[in-house]
C-alpha cells in the first residue's frame, strides 16, 4: 500500500466527455492513457511519476472494466521489456519511470525495442528529475532519445497540452513504428490544472486476442541481418514518417510577434518560464500574447527542418532556449540552418548558462542579453530583480544564521538505529569503508551519521565494494535497501558476492516497502495486497543464491543487538560474504496503517497503550550525545530554564511515535539516564486502575517519608 | 496589465504545506478564479526544506492564462513560511521584496540537525531573520502558529491559512476561506479552530508569556534544615555584593537541594573566597561566574542525584503533563539506566571503592554480575523502591569515593583560578567558565572532563598575553563545537604557534 491513497482521484478517472478534470499533471497523463485506449501500463515508481503508478494501483476496478493490464514492474528494465507486446500486435502500451536513473536501467530493452520498431503505439512517460528538488544526477533524457532513435515529446506544461501529447504520442508512434518518450519535468508532473475530459476507450485489440492468435515476424528481432535493416528503416522510413506526422498535426507551435527580426525557439517545457520572463521585460502578457515571435518545440526529437528554416528565415537572430547540457538542440539547429544556407545568427548557451535549471530569472537575463545584442531598438521594462535586496546587509546577515535543512530520516524511522549501531561499532573497530545505495538509507550521508563513501545506483551498494576483496585488516561494509535488493541487488550484489567469494559485509535494510519512492509494496512486503504475491522473505532469496553467513535482526531498534551483529560480521574468521538483514517496518507507513486503528480502538473504549518517550530536563546536562546518535526529528533541544545550565537541554516533542530508539541508543552507548518511556494506557480496566491507585499510595508514602527527612528547594 | 497573485509556501516536509496549497487552489476556484499550484515532493518531503507555489488569476472568458511553475525572485505577492528559519530561507531566495510581498511567518523554531548536534549551544540566532523579515517585506505578520495549532488540536497549515485570511492579501472573505476547509472534508473541526486561532494571532499578536523565573522558593524538609537554609539565604544578602546575589541564590538553592543546608553554607564559603578577591570596579563579574560554576561543580551529576530527581512527587506530575496524559489514563514510566562498575564503585565509601578499584579481579566479577542495561519501571513499587533506596544514600554522599575525587578536582581548579585573579582578572573568569565543558554521564562525562583538563592545561600557553582570556574563550567554544574534540585539537595547535610573551 502506497504512502498516499488515491481513492478520490481514482473516481476522476471515470470522467467522460463534457466533464472537466481537475488535478495534477501526472494524473492527467493517467486519464489521457485511458482516453487513448491503452491496453497495458507498466512502470517503476520514483519521483516525480510515483503518483501515476500509485493511482493506477488504486484503480484496479476501472482498469478491469476497460480490460487494461497494469503491472508494478520489478525494475525499469522489466517495464521497458513490457513494451514488447506492441512489437507484433496493434496494442497501445505505456510505461513510466524516473529519468535518467530509470532510463539507464531500461536502456537494454529500449535499444532493442527501438531497433526492431513497434506496430502498436508505445509510449514511455518520463519524469525528468532535473533541477531543484531532484534526487539524482543531472543528465538529459534527450541523449537516450537520439542514440536509440526514440521520439521525444516535451509539451508545454499545462494539462491540455500534456493530454494532447499523450494522445498524439501514441498516434505518432504508430505512424512511424517508433517508440515515443513523453518527457515531463518535476513541476509539470505536480502542476495542478484542468482539462476537458473525453470518454475512456477500451483497447481495440486485446491482449487476450494476441495470446490466442500469436503473430511472429523475425524481421523485428535484433539479429543479423535484420539489425542492419533496422538501422536503414530508421532513417529511410520511420524518421520521415515521424516528421510528416508532426508537421501534418501541427505538434510544434509558432506564436507570432511584432518584433519579427528576432525570435525565440524553446523546448515546450520551458514555454511558461519564457513567457514569464518576457512579461517581466514588458514583452508579453499573462494570456501568452508576445511581441517576440516564439517557436515552441513540443517535439524536441526529431526536429522538423522545414519548420525551423521557415521560422528563422529572414530573422537577424534567434535564441535557442534549451535547458541542460550538452546543447544538442542548438547544435542541431546550426546544422539545419547551415544546410539550408540560412544566415540567421543562432544564440543560445552564449546568453544562457550551459548548465543548471532555467528559472524565470535566468531566462529573463538571457533574453535581455540576446535582445540587447540583436534587437537593441526594443525597449525593455525593468524586470523584477531580487538581487539589489539580496546584496543588502539585512539579507546578507541571513547567510550566517539560516541553517541548511537537507531531507533526513523521519520520526521513528527504523533505519536510524542501524546507522547508530554502525557509528558505535566504528567507535570500537575504527572507521571502515562503507558503500551506500539508493533509498532513504542514503540520508545517512548527512549529519548526524556521516556514513557512506559512494553510491553507484539502485541495488548496487554491495557491488560497489567488489574491488575491496583483498587481504586487509578491515572489511568493507555495504548498505542496500529492500527496494534496491529486489530491483537489482539480489543478482548484482548478493549473487556477485557469493560467486566471487567476497569477504565483505552487506547490510540489507528491510523496511517492508519501497519506502523512498512512496511506500509501494515489494516481493518481501508483509502486506497482502490484492492481485500481488508478497511475503517472500529476503533471507530465503539470499540463501537461495548460495549465501551461508546470514544474520537477521528482526527489530532494528535493538541498537545493542544491531551493533553486536555488525561487530561479529566485521570480525568473524568465517570466509565468504556476510549478509545482515535488518528488518523493521517503515514508520511513515506503519503510522498510516496503525493510527486510524488506534484512534478507533480508543473511541470504542478498548484498552490500548501508546508509548511516548521523554527526557528529564533536570537530569539532562545538555551535551546532546543522544541526538548525535539518533537524529530523530522529534528529539530536539530547548532552553534549559536553569541559569546554572547555559546549554540547551534535550526535549522530545509530541510528534514522538514511541519507537524507543532514543532509549535504546542511550542504553547501548551508555549515554545517560535522562530518558524515560511513558506508556499511556487509554481506557484502563478496573483492576488496572485499582492496582495503579495502590502503587501510587505506596509510592506517595515513600515520597512523603523522604520529604520529611531531607531538604528540598524548588 | 493583468497579473496573477503569486503565493509561495516555504515549509519542511511533513508540515502540511501541500494541504495549504490545496486549500488556496480550492478557495480560488470556488471564487471563479483560475489557480495553478506546483510543488516538489520527492525526497524533500522527508523533513527537508521544501516549497509549494500557487498562482491565482481572474480570467475573462475565452482566454487562458500562462502561469509560472516556480516563484520568480522579486515578484511574489505572498510568502507563507511555516517555520521561522524557512522564512529566512525564503528571503535568501529573493522571494520577499519590500515593494510587493506580504510575509506571513510562524515564529516557532524547529531546529535543524546542525543546530542540535553541537555539544554546546548550536541554536541559530533568530534575530537576523526577524530583522530581515521586518525590513525586507511590505508587511510582516508573525505569530507562533505551531502553538496556535497545538492549542486547537490541529496542524500548522490550518493556522497559517487563517493568518493568510487575516492578512487580506487575497480578495476572498473569511466565509470563503472556511468553506475551502469544509470542502476538503478532513479534520474540519480542528482545522477551523486552528484557522480562527491563526486569524486572531496575526491581527492581535499575543505577548509571549515569559517562563516563570524560579523566584518563588518552595522549601520543604525538616525544620532544622529549613532554618539553616534560611540562614544561608540571609548570608547571601548580608555578605555578598548585590550584583552577585541573584546568581548566588540560584547556586545556593542548587547546592542545598543537592545535599543539605550545610552544603549550601559550604558553597557560600567557597564563593566568598572569590568575592574577597573581587571589586566593584569589575562589577563583581568574577563572583557571579564563581557563584554559577562552583554550584555546578559541587552539584555534580551522580547516580544519587539522578535517583533523587526521578523519585520526587513533582516529577511524576511533570511527566504526565509532558506526555499530555488525561486524568482518566494510567501512565507507566520506565527509566533507561545503564550503570557501570565505575559508577557502582564511586558510590561506595571511599576506602571500599578504592580497594575494589585496585583489584582487577573484583572489578571483573562486579562487571559480570552488575553491568547490564536496566529498565526500571518506576510506576511499580519495586521499581520505584530501587531508585528510592539509591536516593536514600544522599546523606552519606560526603563519605563516598566519587565525592572525594570531585572535591579534590575542584580544589585544584579553583586554586589555579585564585592564583590567576591578581595577574589576569579576565583570564580567571574564563577559567571558571570552562567548568561548562564537564557534563554528561559515563563516556560523555569522561570526554567532557578530558576537554576541560586540556583547556586548563592550555592556559599555561597563553598566560601573560593581553588576549589570554580571549584565547581560552575560543578554546572553550571550540571544545563545544564538536564531539570528538577535533576543533579543540586544531585550536590548541593554533595556540601553540602563538608567540609566547616570555620569548617575545
Amino acid at each position: 500500500m502506497a504512502e498516499r491513497s488515491f481513492a478520490r482521484e481514482v473516481q476522476d478517472l471515470r470522467l467522460g466527455a463534457g466533464d472537466v478534470f481537475r488535478g495534477e499533471g501526472i494524473l492527467a497523463v493517467t486519464k489521457a492513457l485511458l482516453q487513448s485506449g491503452v491496453g497495458y501500463v507498466a512502470g517503476y515508481q520514483g519521483a516525480p511519476i510515483s503518483h501515476l503508478m500509485d493511482v493506477l494501483s488504486d484503480a484496479q476496478g476501472i482498469l478491469g472494466e476497460l480490460r487494461v493490464h497494469f503491472e508494478s514492474s520489478a525494475s525499469e528494465a522489466a517495464a521497458a521489456s513490457t513494451l514488447a507486446a506492441s512489437v507484433n500486435y496493434p496494442i497501445r502500451g505505456a510505461v513510466t519511470w524516473k529519468s535518467t536513473a530509470g532510463t539507464n536501467v531500461a536502456s537494454d530493452a529500449l535499444s532493442n525495442l527501438a531497433s526492431g520498431g513497434v506496430l502498436g503505439g508505445a509510449l514511455i512517460v518520463i519524469g525528468e528529475d532535473y533541477g531543484e528538488g531532484s534526487s539524482i544526477m543531472q543528465e538529459r533524457t534527450h541523449a537516450f532519445a537520439m542514440k536509440s532513435q526514440i521520439w521525444l515529446l516535451d509539451p508545454r506544461p499545462n494539462l491540455p497540452s500534456i493530454v494532447a501529447a499523450v494522445e498524439h504520442g501514441f498516434a505518432l508512434s504508430e505512424a512511424s513504428n517508433t517508440p515515443v518518450m513523453l518527457q515531463l519535468r518535476i513541476r509539470a508532473c505536480h502542476v495542478h490544472g484542468s482539462f476537458a475530459a473525453k470518454d475512456n476507450r477500451e483497447p481495440g485489440f486485446s491482449l487476450a486476442q494476441a495470446l490466442e492468435n500469436p503473430v511472429r515476424d523475425p524481421q523485428r528481432i535484433v539479429l543479423p541481418p535484420a539489425s542492419y535493416v533496422h538501422e536503414q528503416e530508421k532513417v529511410r522510413s520511420r524518421w520521415p514518417n515521424a516528421v510528416r506526422y508532426i508537421r501534418e498535426h501541427g505538434l510544434n507551435e509558432t506564436f507570432e510577434g511584432d518584433v519579427a527580426e528576432v525570435g525565440i525557439i524553446t523546448q515546450g517545457g520551458m514555454y511558461n518560464g519564457v513567457i514569464r520572463a518576457l512579461q517581466g521585460l514588458g514583452l508579453a502578457d499573462v494570456w501568452g500574447a508576445t511581441r517576440i515571435p516564439l517557436h515552441v518545440l513540443n517535439v524536441t526529437y526529431p526536429l522538423v527542418d522545414e519548420e525551423l528554416v521557415g521560422f528563422c528565415a529572414g530573422k537577424r537572430a534567434v535564441l535557442m532556449v534549451e535547458e541542460g547540457q550538452p546543447e544538442f538542440l542548438e547544435q542541431a539547429l546550426n546544422t539545419v540552418l547551415r544546410r539550408a544556407d540560412v544566415a540567421t545568427r543562432i544564440a543560445g548557451k552564449d546568453f544562457l548558462p550551459m548548465a543548471g535549471e532555467y528559472t524565470a530569472q535566468v531566462l529573463g537575463d538571457g533574453i535581455a542579453g540576446f535582445l540587447g545584442r540583436y534587437a537593441p531598438e526594443v525597449t525593455l521594462a525593468a524586470a523584477p530583480d531580487a538581487r539589489p535586496v539580496l546584496a543588502g546587509a539585512l539579507a546578507q546577515a541571513l547567510a550566517q544564521t539560516v541553517p541548511a535543512r537537507p531531507p533526513s530520516f523521519c520520526t521513528g524511522c527504523p533505519e536510524r538505529p542501524i546507522f547508530a549501531a554502525m557509528k558505535l561499532v566504528q567507535q570500537e573497530l575504527g572507521p571502515h569503508h562503507i558503500t551506500g545505495d539508493i533509498g532513504c538509507h542514503l540520508f545517512a550521508l548527512n549529519e548526524p551519521f556521516n556514513i557512506g563513501s559512494s553510491t553507484m545506483g539502485y541495488g548496487l551498494g554491495s557491488s560497489s565494494a567488489a574491488a575491496f576483496q583483498v587481504p586487509a585488516g578491515k572489511r568493507a561494509l555495504s548498505v542496500m535497501g529492500d527496494g534496491g535488493f529486489w530491483h537489482n541487488g539480489l543478482v548484482n550484489g548478493v549473487g556477485n558476492a557469493v560467486y566471487n567469494k567476497h569477504d565483505s559485509v552487506t547490510v540489507i535494510v528491510d523496511n517492508h516497502y519501497s519506502a523512498a519512492t512512496g511506500g509501494q509494496d515489494l516481493l518481501s512486503s508483509r502486506a497482502e495486497p490484492k492481485g500481488r504475491s508478497t511475503n517472500h522473505p529476503i533471507e530465503a532469496a539470499v540463501r537461495g543464491v548460495g549465501a551461508t553467513w546470514v544474520r537477521r535482526v528482526d527489530r532494528t531498534y535493538d541498537v545493542a543487538r544491531m551493533r553486536d551483529v555488525l561487530r561479529e560480521a566485521l570480525t568473524t574468521r568465517d570466509a565468504g560474504p556476510k549478509f545482515i538483514i535488518a528488518s523493521s517496518e517503515c514508520m511513515l507507513n506503519r503510522q498510516r496503517r496503525e493510527r486510524p486503528i488506534f484512534a478507533a480502538a480508543v473511541k470504542r473504549g478498548k484498552r490500548v497503550v501508546k508509548p511516548r518517550f521523554g527526557v528529564d530536563e533536570d537530569v539532562c546536562t545538555g551535551d546532546h550525545a543522544c541526538i548525535r546518535l539518533s537524529g530523530c526529528p522529534s528529539l530536539s533541544t530547548k532552553p534549559s530554564g536553569d541559569p546554572l545550565k547555559p546549554d540547551p537541554v534535550v526535549a522530545i516533542d509530541n510528534s514522538c511515535v514511541g519507537c524507543g530508539n532514543c532509549g535504546e541508543v542511550a542504553e547501548a552507548a551508555v549515554l545517560c539516564p535522562s530518558f524515560y518511556r511513558a506508556d499511556i494506557v487509554h481506557n484502563p480496566g478496573r483492576v488496572e486502575r485499582v492496582v495503579a491507585g495502590v502503587r501510587q499510595r505506596v509510592i506517595g508514602w515513600l515520597q512523603a517519608w523522604r520529604a520529611a527527612r531531607v531538604l528540598a528547594v524548588g | 496589465m493583468a497579473r496573477p497573485i503569486c503565493i509561495a509556501i516555504t515549509a519542511m516536509g511533513g508540515q502540511g504545506g501541500g494541504v495549504l496549497a490545496d486549500w488556496i487552489v480550492s478557495l480560488a476556484e470556488a471564487g471563479g478564479w483560475v489557480a495553478q499550484s506546483t510543488s516538489v515532493p520527492g525526497v524533500a518531503q522527508r523533513t527537508g526544506a521544501t516549497i509549494y507555489y500557487v498562482e491565482i488569476i481572474q480570467v475573462p472568458s475565452g482566454v487562458f492564462p500562462v502561469l509560472a511553475l516556480m516563484p520568480v525572485p522579486g515578484d511574489v505577492d505572498v510568502v507563507i513560511a511555516a517555520e521561522l528559519m524557512e522564512a529566512g530561507r525564503a528571503m535568501q531566495r529573493g522571494l520577499v521584496s519590500p515593494d510587493r510581498t506580504v510575509l506571513i511567518a510562524s515564529t516557532h523554531r524547529s531546529l535543524a540537525m546542525v543546530e542540535k548536534i553541537k555539544p554546546g549551544d548550536g541554536v541559530a540566532d533568530s534575530g537576523p531573520v526577524l530583522a530581515a523579515a521586518a525590513g525586507l517585506s511590505r508587511r510582516f505578520l508573525a505569530a507562533d502558529m505551531q502553538a496556535v495549532a497545538e492549542r486547537a488540536g490541529s496542524v500548522i497549515s490550518a493556522a497559517l491559512f487563517g493568518a493568510l485570511c487575516a492578512s487580506g492579501a487575497l480578495p476572498f472573505g473569511r466565509a470563503a476561506f472556511e468553506a475551502a476547509i469544509r470542502d476538503a472534508g478532513v479534520g474540519v473541526g480542528g482545522s477551523l479552530a486552528a484557522f480562527a486561532g491563526g486569524y486572531d494571532a496575526v491581527l492581535a499578536p499575543v505577548q509571549e508569556v515569559a517562563r516563570p523565573v524560579a523566584g518563588a522558593v518552595g522549601v520543604a524538609g525538616p525544620a532544622g534544615e529549613q532554618a539553616a537554609f534560611s540562614a544561608a539565604m540571609r548570608r547571601v544578602a548580608a555578605e555578598f555584593p548585590s550584583a552577585a546575589q541573584e546568581m548566588l541564590g540560584h547556586g545556593l538553592r542548587r547546592a542545598a537541594d543537592y545535599q543539605d543546608a550545610a552544603y549550601g553554607h559550604e558553597y557560600l564559603d567557597v564563593v566568598a573566597r572569590f568575592a574577597a578577591l573581587d571589586g566593584a570596579e569589575n562589577g563583581f563579574a568574577l563572583t557571579v561566574e564563581a557563584a554559577r560554576q562552583v554550584a555546578v561543580a559541587m552539584a555534580y551529576d551522580d547516580p544519587i542525584r539522578v535517583a533523587d530527581l526521578k523519585t520526587r512527587a513533582s516529577r511524576a506530575a511533570r511527566v504526565r503533563g509532558e506526555v499530555q496524559a488525561g486524568a482518566d489514563q494510567v501512565v507507566e514510566t520506565t527509566e533507561f539506566m545503564h550503570p557501570r562498575v565505575q559508577e557502582l564503585v564511586a558510590t561506595m565509601p571511599a576506602w571500599l571503592g578504592a580497594a575494589l578499584e585496585r583489584s582487577g579481579l573484583a572489578t571483573r566479577v562486579l562487571r559480570a554480575v552488575f553491568e547490564r542495561p536496566r529498565r526500571v519501571r518506576t510506576a511499580t513499587v519495586w521499581g520505584f523502591l530501587q531508585l528510592w533506596l539509591v536516593a536514600r544514600l544522599r546523606p552519606r554522599r560526603r563519605g563516598l569515593l566519587r565525592h572525594g575525587r570531585e572535591m579534590a578536582h575542584m580544589a585544584v581548579w579553583l586554586g589555579a583560578v585564585e592564583r590567576q585573579v591578581g595577574r589576569d582578572y579576565r583570564l580567571a573568569i574564563e577559567m571558571l567558565a570552562c567548568r561548562r565543558l564537564v557534563k554528561g554521564y559515563s563516556d560523555t562525562h569522561a570526554r567532557g572532563a578530558g576537554k576541560f583538563d586540556r583547556v586548563m592545561a592550555a592556559v599555561a600557553l597563553v598566560e601573560g598575553r593581553a588576549d589570554a582570556a580571549d584565547w581560552v574563550r575560543r578554546l572553550r567554544d571550540a571544545a563545544l563545537a564538536d564531539e570528538d574534540g577535533t576543533m579543540l585539537d586544531g585550536a590548541i595547535a593554533t595556540v601553540r604557534t602563538l608567540e609566547h610573551p616570555a620569548h617575545a
